[in-house]
């Protein structure tokens, strides 16, 4: 059995213009210790996923549907107490700005210690013991002293390893990281995902990783899921996301990347813009900005599909998989040409 | 800290000089016909010259100015057991022109009423405040929150005149539930007027009418930090945590909301001090409010400024506490 299996999972929120689908049919497992990647533009429903997964949606005019199976029990129908149980100790979740969400009046040992007696009957010495245990795991120096430090007093990678600390302190079997390095600097970022990857290893826990950067989901998951308009375009095993991408939304992405070896006046970038949610294109919802488009795209919805030689690689796209495998040859000679 | 603290000390001490100079120096301009007041009526020209003189009140108003101000800071030995060990501020506020009694009697009873009438108006509006802008933020759009929005307007726009005469009239008179004019000592002197019961009595109506403008305003600015605090960052990490929902909102949302609730008291104690005036006038209470109109009315200047020394020393004192307090509560400002 899967650690969590998420299946055709919807979220729709109702507003003074409409019905928004922000999530629109996405299924999905992640097994314990592995990495799943969620890759897509803002809009696309990565977030929004993750955050009903953990029942964090506002309540009020949210509609959802599917079931998402957490050692196979379903999170979207489990009481209030029983996900307040789950979160923050089976399942834990950090977010992208590390300023904003940490308490400012609160100093870090007092968050910590928080996460850790909301869950395990302890006293507040051990808690912050534990606290320590964990700033010492994530790499933060002189973490005695940094304990009773406040927020502000921390640099931004400072502040991400503490929420991290803070997410891994109950040891849960999996961690929801959105966006984590995207407030960020490069080598902060590359710090923070090492820090991740370590430990994972330690920890054994699986991690979904959600982000819009191609190279932190490269660096970092087994499985990746690229995300459109609320559905899934693709789902993959890394390897074979970079080997043979089979989508052109995918293409799109991998050829917007930038390059530091090739010689260009202009990025690479895929024409128009992410479709509103409220009325979202028929049909195919890439449609309007794929180079490949073709009538039936139009008005049919592709199924995600695994391609004919290999069943786990999934893709929604009605390109018959000659045209999609060459495509994927040229675009794999023209970004991957310089990295031998 | 403490260079924090010497900073705003030696701030206080001129916002102190240019207020009671400001206020000397507009009471110098106004004409009046103290003389007349002083010497009586029927006075003759020169007696009125002499009581003029007699006060000092021919010398130009920078000498004037200087010697109230030496005869409130001149220095005078503190002694224990006859002996001269520190020394304090004369701090004598002078007589009154009209009323031979010294100013500082004259402040020292009143100034417990104008206190009773603030402390008393700040519990009450609090009482008020909190619960209902707490809950009217925690359910958005719901008829509670829709009913206390029509309350806050109310309160706003009606003048505390203008209550207090409603509430007089239709508690006090008409109903009788209430008196309407006069104070009550809360130590117990001998007569039935005396002790808490009897001064919480007196004093329900004027805290109420006193309460009510601020209490919407708070109310409103409650409803605003408490709204905005619940839909911050560490909230949701709060929750992520698995934190029940009172403990998101007293740990998280209130410990955050309320932060601005604490400067705004600070000031507001102040301003408040100037509402109080209307307040004492309806209900009748001997507060310093009441005082200083009466001796305005009268050109007794001793009276005006004592007051006007009391109550900038009063706020002052009082911003000084809050300013240390909001430092002490809020991290980001202590450490910085």
């Amino acid at each position: 059995m899967a650690l969590l299996e998420v299946n055709d999972l919807k979220t729709s929120f109702q507003t003074d213009d409409g019905i928004v689908r922000a999530v629109d049919g996405v299924s999905f497992s992640v097994e314990k210790g592995e990495t799943l990647g969620i890759v897509g533009e803002s809009g696309s429903g990565k977030s929004v996923t993750c955050l009903t997964i953990m029942g964090l949606n506002a309540k009020k005019n949210t509609i959802t549907s599917g079931n998402a199976l957490f050692n196979g029990e379903d999170l979207l129908t489990a009481g209030a107490r029983r996900l307040r149980e789950i979160r923050g100790n089976d399942i834990a979740m950090i977010f992208q700005d590390p300023m904003t969400s940490l308490n400012p009046v609160h100093s870090i040992g007092t968050q910590l210690v928080e996460a850790v007696q909301l869950h395990r009957d302890v006293s507040k010495k051990a808690a912050r013991g534990r606290a320590l245990e964990l700033l010492k795991a994530v790499g933060i120096p002189r973490a005695e002293r940094r304990l009773d430090d406040y927020p502000h007093q921390f640099s931004g990678g400072m502040r991400q390893r503490a929420m991290i600390a803070m997410a891994l302190v109950n040891d849960p079997d999996l961690l929801i990281a959105d966006e984590p390095t995207t407030a960020l600097d490069v080598t902060t970022q590359a710090q923070i995902m090492n820090l991740m990857k370590r430990l994972q290893e330690d920890f054994g826990s699986a991690i979904i990783v959600i982000t819009h950067d191609l190279g932190v989901v490269a660096e970092t998951a087994d499985d990746v899921l690229v995300m459109y308009a609320a559905q899934v375009a693709e789902h993959a095993p890394v390897h074979k996301l970079f080997n043979r991408p089979h989508h052109p939304y995918t293409w799109g992405l991998l050829g917007s990347l930038p390059r530091l070896d090739a010689d260009v006046d202009r990025l690479v970038q895929i024409p128009g813009q992410p479709p509103s949610l409220l009325r979202p294109p028929s049909g195919c919802r890439f449609h309007p900005r794929c180079p490949y488009v073709m009538d039936k795209c139009r008005t049919e919805d592709p199924p995600l599909v695994g391609i004919s030689d290999d069943p786990e690689h999934l893709q929604a796209c009605h390109l018959d998989e000659a045209t999609k495998d060459r495509e994927a040859a040229k675009l794999l000679e023209t970004t991957m040409a310089h990295t031998g | 800290m403490i260079r924090y603290l010497i900073r705003r000390v030696l701030w206080a001490i001129v916002l102190f000089l240019v207020v009671t100079m400001v206020t000397y120096v507009i009471f110098f301009l106004v004409p009046n016909d103290l003389a007349a007041k002083v010497a009586g009526q029927g006075s003759s020209q020169d007696q009125r010259a002499r009581a003029i003189h007699y006060l000092g009140l021919d010398r130009p108003v920078y000498v004037q100015y200087s010697r109230f101000l030496w005869r409130m800071i001149k220095p005078i030995p503190v002694e224990v057991a006859g002996v001269p060990v520190f020394v304090r501020p004369q701090a004598d506020l002078g007589r009154s022109f009209v009323e031979a009694r010294p100013v500082n009697e004259i402040i020292k009873a009143a100034a417990p009423v104008t206190a009773s009438l603030v402390f008393g108006g700040v519990v009450v509006w609090m009482l008020i405040a909190l619960p209902v802008g707490i809950l009217s933020a925690l359910r958005p759009r719901s008829l509670l929150d829709r009913v206390s929005m029509t309350f806050v307007l109310i309160g706003i726009s009606a003048h505390p005149v203008w209550i207090g005469l409603i509430f007089a009239y239709v508690f006090g008179y008409k109903f009788g539930w209430f008196p309407i004019q006069g104070y009550c000592d809360f130590i117990n002197p001998a007569t039935d007027c005396g002790g808490p019961v009897q001064w919480a009595y007196h004093m329900f109506l004027p805290w109420i009418t006193y309460a009510i403008l601020f209490a919407a305003l708070y109310v409103r600015m409650i409803r605003a930090n408490v709204l905005e605090a619940l839909n911050e960052d560490y909230v949701r990490t709060a929750r992520a945590k698995g934190a029940p929902e009172w403990r998101v909102l007293r740990s998280h949302v209130l410990r955050n909301a309320l932060l601005p609730v604490v400067t705004m008291l600070g000031m507001d104690i102040g301003v408040g001090l100037g509402g109080a005036i209307f307040t004492e006038t309806i209900y009748g209470l001997p507060g310093l409010g009441r005082t200083v109109i009466r001796a305005i009315g009268i050109n007794d200047l001793p009276i005006v400024m004592g007051v006007v020394v009391f109550a900038t020393f009063a706020i002052i004192v009082l911003n000084l506490i809050i300013d240390l307090l909001y430092a002490w509560i809020d991290p980001r400002i202590r450490l910085s």
